[in-house]
């Protein structure tokens, strides 16, 4: 007896829980019941599970019988030439849909030269055990999984054509790739996903070669000609917003050009690119701190406005200007309304991003790299036919990873370049590598892929023949103009005294309690007092208490308000933040006396 | 005559490594100045490879854990060796040792046996049996509560009591001695267990229906399970669980190899130098099965200091770092204002000699290049 459940309900119980399952399926192959239901049975529990509800993950599968697939050559005819159609194939019991469970009670051949007797099922293709963006690796079963993770995940990073009405869109952190191609090694899925409207990344031609160090550690040489040539660039996108609000008692934002006597007014310089309604016009180059809306605001409170006379006096500046460290050209300009129906100005700022050191590429197998440095194209390494790659790649990078589709692409986009052809790569079913390299023999190259390189600056032969082909390659959104980041003296917190945190904020960079250990372990005791100087501070402490005593800058002498003007105070250096600790120990009523002693 | 020159370096070198030189020297012919400049450059490089003072031992020592431990897969449990024991290693059994938990997770034991017995397969049996725990509910053929009568009965299964060689008295008198307000009462091989008092009434009898049946008959208190395994050419007895004093009791085991992965229960047994022994050979069994590399004098140090004080002491709050002299040090380390609140209530005075408090304050640490001070004071200024 086993108990059965629809959709998590118990409604009963049945003596044959397999042959009830087999009629089932059955009975829904026929289409008795609905194709939606799912059914399946675990042995452990000796359960049977109907399953009705939606939000269930399903997907479709071949139904064998007797070792044989029940989809044939003639149904595919059928199919091709529209006189069936996928509904057909279900309603006709040839394919159909298995949820989680069900999937559990089945045993699932992969290509029908598996196909064994006891197989319940078959994949339509066996690149359906690949999801969407990972299907569109060419070469995939060539690669380990784990590159093929870092190949998609890379991939979803690629700059491109975003969306095709970007130029009415108003998105946060956006790059637009300005030359986009579509792939010479396509797979199947670029096919089906129309690829080639929306494309993210461009051919170049490769050569697999170290180039002074240069490119150590997954870096990548450039080619500078290929960088004026346009390979690479991207604008980058940012919008830039500001309302104007309403306050109480009928107070109201002005966008305007402000006025010289308003609060914070900043220097004229900053305010040239306004117009006289106080937005900047497009195309306008603007730099950081560069006003693109100017703004006022009513003051704070409304008691300022008593003690002086002229309204406009009080009013703040609250302008909108161009972020620390970013510059850019003003795109478009917007004048709306918000939800409130407030006015509203968005403006959309332009930047042209030509590759530079520190830029992120990737292949698509989760081979990613930086540009470690762009090389004149008179100093790259060229071949004897005269080709001077785009891009240097480290072979280092290939051994460990296991990467072999990367190669294969290499060959594969060579072949298509040669030919004129777009190749396919489909994992599983793709053009045979055997073919590619024979094809690669016929246009004159050599099967390996190799070519007679010479050393771009001396001139000399390379030893060795280097490997140079075509690959689709791929920006990534990690550009360093917006990550790069330094700092000597700034901001500092209220509080602590400490600098403050974050790039957008002009912050400084923690040398962290880790970091601390580093060089506690040298031993460089001196070095390490000096980096966390940023706080320290002259405290003057009472020798009788032994608490902080206050210095009077007037009389130009320190006295204890608790030991009066005879103690001896003495001022020590500490930093910013013991003092803080100082301070919190007394609030919990701890006295924290200090000794002071001469250290010499 | 390398003996003479032996005898100068005494005391400046370690006796081991004159030793090893003596008996190196003696196989071939050396001529003083030869031997002399032997022992020179030892001297040299024995104090080259000597740790300077002022060395931050403590930090070379955490991020030598610190870093390779990051790369520790964790992966947790592994079959050691043939045998089917489950064994927890990688990062979960290294934070075991260094937090001295009181009971490994994984309590395994390895037994060795003395001299005729570890080759002599017949006899493992009998050992086996002696040391494999067995409980009631291993040897009953049935277990069951009179509702009417209000007592409990079992019968015992004297077939399978044969086969693990338990004598049915021994048995019989186990439960017995186990349950001393039981009246227990014998019919036909059938037990019956009657509480003396009748209070408690049915859940009483639920309780001691399972107390039955957890009552060890035979073998040593802890020891689940006993494997054989055939190890350079004698017998071993892997055993999960542990009780090295009971284990080390019986006759066949050879106590002087035995060993446990309970460290608590080594420093209680066998005292505190030999837990030291068994936490540096249980920190680099983990090191060594993650494939890692980690001097082996990391490990013993850091082995030093959870048992300097004679007993063993964990890396954490409640460990060592209660040890430490500075209240800041103290407080700088998880539950400061506890630490902080009992060192005023004493009036603890910090006398800012070590790193932690001088990171804080902001002064150079007494490490590396700040360490060396002046001795003399320099004689006070005389008050204007």
């Amino acid at each position: 007896m086993s108990d059965v459940y629809l959709d998590e309900k118990y409604v009963g119980t049945i003596e044959h829980p397999k042959e009830f399952l087999k009629s089932f399926i059955e009975e829904r192959r026929k289409q008795k019941i609905h194709a939606t239901v799912n059914v399946s049975y675990e042995s452990e529990f000796d359960e049977v599970s109907i399953h009705t509800a939606t939000g269930r993950v399903r997907r479709p599968l071949i139904i064998v019988e007797n070792g044989k697939a029940l989809l044939t050559e003639e149904h595919l005819k059928k199919l091709s030439s529209s006189d069936m159609r996928w509904q057909d194939l279900i309603e006709q019991g040839i394919i159909e849909y298995l949820d989680a469970n069900e999937e559990e009670n089945t045993l699932v051949a992969l290509t029908e030269r598996d196909l064994t007797k006891e197989h319940t099922h078959m994949e339509i293709d066996a690149i359906t055990i690949l999801g969407l963006i990972t299907s569109l690796v060419p070469y995939a079963n060539f690669g380990q999984s784990s590159r093929l993770n870092r190949g998609s995940k890379t991939q979803k990073q690629a700059l491109g054509l975003y969306a095709s009405n970007y130029l009415l869109r108003m998105d946060t952190d956006i790059s637009l790739l300005q030359y986009p191609q579509r792939p010479i090694v396509k797979t199947f899925m670029h096919d089906i996903s129309k690829y080639d409207k929306h494309p993210c990344g461009q051919n170049v031609t490769i050569a697999l070669l170290s180039y002074d160090g240069y490119n150590m550690q997954d870096a990548l040489i450039v080619n500078e000609g290929s960088v004026q040539r346009g390979f690479a660039r991207s604008f980058y996108f940012r919008p830039y917003n500001a309302d104007e609000l309403r306050y109480q008692g009928g107070l109201i934002d002005e966008i305007g050009v402000p006025d010289k006597e308003v609060k914070a007014y900043r220097s004229e310089e900053d305010y040239k690119f306004l117009e006289d309604d106080g937005i900047v016009f497009p195309e306008a180059k603007v730099k950081e701190d560069d006003v693109l809306i100017g703004k006022t605001s009513p003051p704070r409170f409304l008691g300022e406005m008593e003690e002086f006379s002229i309204a406009a006096n009080t009013r703040r500046e609250s302008s909108i200007a161009v972020k620390h460290g970013e510059h850019g050209i003003v795109d478009m300009v917007i004048l709306t309304e918000n939800d409130e129906g407030n006015k509203l100005i968005q403006i959309r700022l332009r930047d042209q991003r030509i590759p530079e050191p520190g830029d992120k590429f990737a292949s698509r197998y989760g081979q990613k790299g930086v540009i470690g440095r762009i090389v004149p194209q008179a100093d790259m390494p060229f071949t004897a036919s005269g080709i001077v790659p785009d891009i240097i790649f480290s072979p280092h990078s290939i051994p460990s990873r296991m990467t072999i589709s990367h190669l294969i692409e290499v060959i594969g986009g060579k072949v298509g370049a040669l030919s004129g052809r777009l190749i396919d790569g489909t994992t599983f079913s793709a053009e045979s590598e055997k073919d590619l390299r024979k094809e690669l023999l016929k246009s004159g190259f050599r099967e390996n892929g190799t070519e007679r390189m010479y050393n771009g600056i001396t001139g000399e032969e390379f030893k060795a023949n280097i490997y140079v082909g075509n690959m689709y390659y791929l920006k990534l959104k990690h550009m360093v103009a917006n990550k790069m980041h330094a700092r000597a003296s700034g901001k500092i917190q209220l509080l602590t005294r400490q600098p403050i945190e974050g790039r957008s904020a002009g912050g400084g960079l923690r040398l962290g309690e880790m970091e601390k250990d580093c060089l506690v372990a040298h031993g460089a005791s001196l070095l390490l007092k000096e980096r966390f100087d940023s706080d320290k501070t002259i405290l003057h402490i009472c020798e009788t208490c032994g608490m902080v005593a206050i210095f009077d800058w007037l009389k130009k002498r320190a006295t204890c308000p608790k030991c009066g003007a005879n103690a001896e105070v003495n001022s020590i250096e500490m930093s910013y933040a013991f003092k803080l600790l100082l301070d919190e120990l007394k609030s919990l009523i701890i006295y924290p006396k200090i000794n002071l002693k001469n250290k010499y | 005559m390398i003996d003479e020159i032996a005898k100068q370096y005494e005391g400046r070198l370690p006796t081991p490594l004159i030793e090893e030189v003596k008996k190196e020297a003696k196989e071939v012919k050396l001529t003083r100045a030869q031997g002399e400049a032997i022992f020179a450059k030892l001297e040299q490089k024995y104090k080259y490879a000597r740790i300077q003072p002022g060395e931050a031992i403590g930090i070379v020592t955490a991020e030598s854990f610190g870093e390779p431990g990051t790369q520790m897969t964790l992966r947790t449990f592994h079959f050691a060796g043939v045998a089917e024991v489950n064994v927890t290693l990688g990062l979960p059994r290294l934070i075991e040792i260094f937090d001295a938990r009181k009971e490994p997770s994984t309590p395994l034991m390895v037994i060795y046996l003395k001299k005729p017995f570890n080759k002599d397969e017949k006899s493992l049996e009998k050992i086996i049996a002696q040391i494999k725990e067995i409980r009631v509910h291993e040897v009953l053929t049935e277990i069951s509560i009179n509702l009417l009568k209000l007592h409990v009965e079992y019968v015992l299964n004297k077939k399978r009591m044969k086969e693990l060689g338990i004598p049915e008295e021994s048995a019989i008198k186990a439960i017995k001695d186990a349950l001393k307000t039981i009246d227990i009462i014998e019919k036909d091989s059938r037990y019956t267990a009657t509480p003396k008092s009748k209070e408690g009434g049915l859940p009483a009898l639920y309780t001691l229906k399972e107390r039955i049946k957890e009552v060890k008959v035979n073998g040593i208190e802890g020891i689940q399970d006993v494997i054989p395994k055939m190890e350079n050419n004698e017998i071993i007895l892997l055993a999960s669980g542990s009780n090295l004093k009971d284990v080390s009791k019986i006759e066949q085991v050879d106590f002087t190899r035995t060993t446990t992965n309970n460290i608590f229960e080594v420093a209680k047994n066998l005292g505190i130098e030999a837990a030291r022994q068994t936490i540096i050979a249980e920190a680099s069994k983990v090191i060594q099965e993650q494939g890692l590399d980690i001097d082996i004098r990391h490990i013993m140090f850091i082995s030093d200091l959870m048992t300097a004080k004679g007993e063993i002491k964990g890396i954490t709050r409640s460990g060592i770092t209660e040890e430490k002299e500075s209240v800041l040090a103290r407080a700088s380390f998880e539950t400061p204002i506890r630490h902080l609140i009992n060192a005023s209530l004493i009036g603890e005075v910090d006398m800012l000699n070590s790193v932690v408090e001088n990171v804080m304050i902001n002064q150079p640490i007494p490490l590396g290049t700040g360490l060396p001070s002046l001795i003399t004071k320099l004689a006070k200024e005389s008050k204007k």
